[in-house]
């Protein structure tokens, strides 16, 4: 920290604290604009977004370069702020500056009246919500991580009940609040086997200690319990589809593609960097959690009549590939099969850079349908690619990358995941080696499920013919929102078009936690993605797309030069019933019942059938969860028993308080008498 | 990028184009002989081809650019696909672009367009159209995945190119493996082309209809190209089952004259598929539409067994 | 040469495989007697090859044997039956066929792992092909399990017992005469008993569903 007010020595480390100082700053801000909507949202919001272009600048420099630490006395006196900038944390940082870019550039255009909360405590909120989760990526000891992981939780738990008004919304951060915390215990016993009796627990003291395998073990399941809590993986995922659709779109876009990255940080940091040696079950256990994730999902997904609804089991189904893929990662390590261990991570990170940014995307398009047709029913929405034609186009290409189609980002880190498991016939366990393929059959068949359940989402709410009259009237989106979807959509296509360099920028990520890379290999064949050997895979994005546009433009103008371009518009083929309406397309739930049939038995679902001698014919499919009454439940009504067990001891009379008193102080002089 | 190799990528592309169509008129003339009809003539599929493109265009009047574009998508996507599986040669400069996993994404890519397309107009047959063609796609898309795998496992690649080429120079060899996966890829062709028993490509009745409800608003020129789109897939599909399992007769990088009599070879053995195809059509009837899950469910589960039974037998 | 013979064993194994699992996807009787002869043809054929790689003669006479009785005996005996019975177009309802297809995945992988250490040993030339026998034979005895009609039972006995057989020639060089003498008389019998069984059945309850053979428990 010498030289801090010469600015020729400031080290990445250095600007990343400036950038969480303005940010921290720009928040303080909002506090004294509280209700001034104009100066928070066409100022303070853009600013935000600029230093989180800075920050993510200044990670892809120190991706680059020499791990940096810091030490900074906040905190308590003897416990400072341990600060560490290495290319883990450096990459996280470049997905959280580059997502919140466009997060803030839309919310910049999105905040337009005051919605239960007032702007400035919003702008408060969101800029301490993703100063912490900068500062939880470049915290170096367990205290720092806590506070900051804490402060993340509480700023996003505020963010999510910001419609206050309404009591599901609040029931929803709720349940939110509480898994969080849940979650937060796990990481905090975690950290504490991890430190290992020393009472140091700073990382580099837990990087130093060598951990017997059953103790390595425990530190890792409650890593796992904690993390995987927040990242909502099964069984703990129950609070994700409630919270993410009641935030605002913002704050959804960034919960689900920032936030939940953090809890992938934080299993890699502990797994890989904390935790020297892996065990081959650590794997398995990841693999299968993360295909249960996303299986289950995905399938949830494609039955849902919410489009935030849909968006947030689609998240679950994205973070469970992500574990799947670090699950691979570990189960080669822990074979010592280190550069098929750094593909499978390398195939995992492009996910959560890819995920970041689509997800994001499509969060903030639903944002913008929301606000022009105040509606989150896929029931009531339509045809809104004629009336808002950006969001449209724009949430078309968020879409695709979703359903992992090439030439877009969602599509390499598909690629990378399987081209992963084509290598494993090479594992000495013939177990291990037979699962494998049908693990892999399985993520062919989430991805394919997910095109199913993206082209739902797309279809109902842009395409078609508007269910509802008053669609007719939505207003398209504002400048703002567009150059923040833009910049999300772009993200998608240079992912897509550029894995060379960006895997690039990951071998230092894979070399630091796994001792591999796949960069010098890829560097050897410029365009395009050869991952081992030109031999056995090769990807080459841009002629892909070049070859389709060549194509394109050739059928174009030869048809049009050899025949003709007329055209004549008309209505709709209607087979002679020319009373067809708008509700007689499919709607959401008629598109999900092929899902809804093959999966039937994942499904808890309440059906209302009507009867021919109704007066007015109802039919109503309540499609749940059965985690709550197989695991929630059986939980809450336990908890309910033991306090009311232990509320027993609250007698009401003072005789027996006296009484526990003089118990205690009797019990306490019989221990120190011995 | 030799010249032979640029030579034999451009005779690839337009033999596809113009020997797609003849296919699908060789299929339908034995179709039509099998059941005692007579047949309009092979040459039929460019007849209509040529009347369809003289025909003018007609649109719904709220479809969206999106519509308009979809054919041009499907058939770039479909003309990229037979440019990169090795009907001729294996020497492609394309082919390193796009492996067999690339080669699945490019028919996703043109099925979720296809289907996007007929949502657009939002009448109950394009969304009906829709909704079946992605339920289709989300089990036969995991099964090729599957197929292409167990494939690749012998040469331990991805590449299409590797995978013929090493296929076809194994003395003859037996694969169970494969065994499995030719019976998967054979039931996956058949839905994802149309055809019976999953998708009677002749039917015009609402309740029956897959594919003609996707394509069911296009005329004129749009429809041409969807239909010529059709028949390339048809042809891509024959195209990459015979790399697979009969590779032998496909040219090789550094020898022209192979190249000469590749496409008699190709011709041959199109023609000799495209008979058994008919043959299967006209021996099945169409299944019931919730029957189709559990034929391409069992697609599936045979291609996951044959990647079994190669890591048990090492073959 | 007898790399060829050994590649035809694993494709005649697979067959094998593949048949099982049709027939435990099969809807329809007529089909399933079809799938079975076929079954039976591969069997033989597969027994002739490991006994001209192996040299030993008394492997075609099983091979023989098994092409008269498997091929042409027993399925003209169950045609004549299911005429009899009049259940030749009968269709019946399954547990839902993803469902036992997912099974039958499950029962693979159990069985491919339990066979390999023994394929190690085994000096057989068709070794490899233990686990698939042995998968075989799962699946048979779970088509006998999730029927409900009782020739598809009978069917899946018999199947069974030819993969049991197939096991048998793979993991060793085939079973004395003797003994495969016996078991194919003890299969005979097992079959005319069993049709007897099934007319009973059908006089008493007018069915051939078994399940109708739970009212014949004690209450």
């Amino acid at each position: 920290m010498a030289g801090l007010l010469d600015p020729t020595h400031w080290l990445a480390l250095d600007v990343a604290l400036t950038v969480v100082v303005a940010w921290l700053s720009v928040a303080v801000l909002g506090l004294f604009a509280l209700r001034r909507l104009g100066w928070v949202a066409k100022v303070l919001f853009p600013a935000g977004g600029a230093i989180a272009l800075l920050l993510f600048a200044v990670a892809l420099v120190a991706l680059f370069s020499a791990p940096q630490t810091a030490v900074l006395p906040l905190g308590l006196p003897g416990l400072p702020f341990h600060l560490r900038l290495d290319p883990l944390a450096a990459f996280f940082l470049m997905v959280i500056g580059a997502a919140s870019a466009g997060v803030s550039a839309f919310a910049a255009g999105y905040f337009r009246k005051g919605e239960g909360t007032p702007p400035g405590l919003l702008c408060l909120e969101y800029h301490l919500f993703i100063a912490s989760m900068t500062m939880v990526v470049l915290a170096d000891d367990a205290y720092t991580f806590m506070v900051m992981w804490e402060t993340m939780a509480l700023s996003s738990f505020f963010l999510v009940i910001a419609n206050h008004r309404i009591a599901e919304i609040r029931q929803a951060g709720y349940l939110y609040l509480l898994v969080a915390h849940v979650g937060a215990i796990g990481i905090l016993l975690c950290f504490g086997v991890l430190q290992a009796n020393t009472g140091d627990y700073t990382f580099a003291n837990m990087r130093a200690q060598r951990l017997t395998p059953f103790w390595g073990s425990v530190a890792f399941l409650l890593a796992l319990f904690g993390f995987g809590a927040k990242a909502g993986i099964l069984p703990l995922h129950v609070w994700l589809p409630e919270a993410h659709p009641a935030a605002p779109s913002p704050v959804s876009a960034l919960m689900s593609g920032v936030m939940l990255k953090t809890a992938i940080y934080g299993l890699l940091r502990v797994g890989f960097d904390l935790l020297h040696v892996q065990l081959w079950w650590w794997g398995v256990l990841l693999l299968a959690l993360g295909l249960a994730s996303a299986v289950f999902g995905v399938v949830f997904a494609a039955v849902q009549v919410d489009m935030k609804r849909l968006l947030a089991y689609s998240s679950i189904e994205n973070i469970g590939l992500v574990f799947a893929g670090i699950g691979l990662a570990v189960l080669f390590s822990a074979y010592g099969m280190k550069p098929m261990s750094a593909l499978a991570l390398t195939a995992a990170l492009y996910h959560v850079a890819g995920h970041a940014f689509f997800k994001s995307l499509l969060f903030v398009g639903t944002g913008s349908v929301l606000h022009a047709t105040g509606q989150r029913s896929l029931g009531k929405l339509g045809g809104l690619i004629r009336y808002m034609p950006w969001v449209a186009w724009l949430t078309l290409l968020g879409t695709l990358t979703s359903a992992g189609l090439p030439p877009l980002a969602g599509f390499v880190s598909e690629w990378l995941l399987l081209q992963s498991f084509l290598f494993t016939p090479g594992l000495p366990s013939s177990f291990l080696n037979m699962l494998i393929p049908v693990v892999a059959a399985l993520i062919a068949l989430v991805a394919a499920l997910s095109g199913y359940t993206m082209v739902k989402f797309f279809g109902v709410i842009f395409l078609g013919q508007p269910r509802e009259e008053n669609l007719v009237h939505s207003h398209p989106a504002g400048t703002w929102e567009r150059v923040g979807m833009a910049w999300l959509a772009a993200g998608c296509v240079a992912l897509g078009l550029l894995p060379v360099q960006f895997i690039q920028a990951i071998d230092p990520v894979t070399r630091q936690l796994v001792a591999a890379g796949l960069g010098s290999t890829v560097a050897a064949s410029g365009w395009l993605l050869v991952p081992v050997d030109i031999e056995r895979a090769s990807y080459g994005p841009v002629v892909f797309l070049l070859g389709l546009a060549a194509s394109f433009a050739l059928a174009f103008a030869l048809v049009r030069r050899l025949y003709h371009g007329r055209l004549r518009r008309a209505s709709p083929w209607d087979c002679g019933y020319p009373w067809q309406t708008a509700r007689m397309q499919d709607t959401a739930e008629g598109f999900g019942q092929p899902i809804r049939q093959i999966f039937e038995p994942f499904f808890r679902m309440q059906r209302e059938l009507p009867s021919p001698f109704d007066r007015e014919p109802r039919y109503r499919v309540v499609v749940g969860d059965h985690f709550w009454d197989w695991l929630y439940r059986p939980v809450a009504d336990l908890v309910e028993r033991m306090s009311r067990w232990i509320g027993q001891l609250q007698q009401g009379r003072i005789a027996v308080y006296l009484l526990y008193s003089f118990l205690t102080l009797v019990g306490v002089l019989i221990v120190v008498k011995r | 990028m030799s010249v032979l190799g640029s030579l034999s990528q451009l005779l690839e592309i337009v033999v596809a184009l113009l020997l797609a169509p003849l296919l699908v008129g060789w299929v339908n003339q034995w179709r039509a002989w099998l059941q005692n009809k007579s047949a309009p003539g092979v040459l039929q599929p460019y007849r209509v081809l040529h009347k369809l493109f003289n025909k003018e265009s007609v649109l719904a009047q709220h479809a969206s650019p999106l519509f308009r574009s979809a054919p041009y998508i499907v058939f770039s996507c479909m003309l990229l696909a037979s440019a990169i599986i090795p009907t001729l040669s294996t020497d492609l400069p394309l082919a390193p672009a796009a492996d067999a996993i690339a080669l699945v994404g490019l028919f996703a890519l043109a099925r979720v367009f296809i289907s996007l397309a007929a949502m657009d107009v939002g009448t109950a047959f394009g969304t009906m159209g829709a909704r079946r063609e992605m339920l289709i796609g989300f089990l036969a898309e995991p099964a090729l995945l599957m197929v292409l795998f167990s494939a690749s496992l012998i040469p331990k690649s991805t590449s299409l190119a590797t995978i013929v080429e090493t296929l076809a120079h194994r003395e003859l060899a037996i694969y169970p493996s494969l065994a499995f996966a030719g019976v998967a890829f054979t039931m996956i062709s058949l839905a994802e082309n149309a055809r019976v028993p999953v998708d009677n490509p002749a039917t015009h009745l609402e309740l029956t209809m897959i594919h003609e409800a996707l394509i069911l608003e296009y005329s004129g020129r749009h429809l041409a190209l969807l239909e010529w789109a059709a028949s390339l897939k048809l042809f891509a599909y024959s195209c990459l089952g015979l790399a697979l399992f009969l590779p032998w007769g496909v040219a090789e990088a550094h020898a022209p004259l192979e190249l000469v009599l590749a496409l008699p070879v190709l011709i041959l053995k199109l023609a000799l598929a495209g008979l058994l195809l008919a043959e299967k059509e006209t021996a099945n009837a169409k299944m019931r539409i919730f029957r189709v899950p559990e034929f391409l469910g069992t697609a599936f589960l045979l291609a996951v067994i044959g990647v079994l039974v190669h890591i048990l037998l090492g073959a | 040469m007898s790399q060829l013979a050994g590649q035809l064993i694993n494709l005649f194994a697979a067959v094998i495989l593949m048949l099982a699992f049709a027939m435990l996807s099969q809807r329809r009787i007529l089909s399933l007697i079809h799938l079975f002869t076929l079954q039976g043809l591969t069997l033989a054929a597969a027994t002739a090859v490991v006994g001209y790689v192996t040299a030993q003669p008394h492997l075609y006479l099983s091979a023989g044997l098994t092409f008269v009785l498997k091929v042409l005996l027993i399925p003209m005996l169950l045609h004549r039956m299911i005429e009899r019975l009049d259940v030749r177009w009968d269709v019946e309802a399954l547990i839902n066929v993803p469902t036992t297809m997912l099974i039958g995945i499950v029962l693979v992988i159990f069985a491919f792992n339990l066979a390999e250490p023994i394929s190690r040993l085994s000096s057989s030339i068709a070794g490899g092909t233990l686990g698939i026998a042995l998968a075989c034979v799962l699946l048979s005895f779970t088509m006998m399990i999730i029927r409900s009609k009782a020739v598809p039972q009978v069917i899946g006995f018999l199947s069974m017992e030819n993969a049991l057989f197939f096991a048998a020639t793979s993991a060793t060089t085939g079973m004395p005469m003797v003994v495969e003498l016996g078991i194919a008389l003890d299969v005979l019998v097992g079959i005319l008993i069993l049709g007897v069984f099934m007319f009973q059945i059908r006089e008493q309850f007018d069915s051939l569903d078994i399940r109708h053979l739970e009212k014949l428990k004690d209450n």
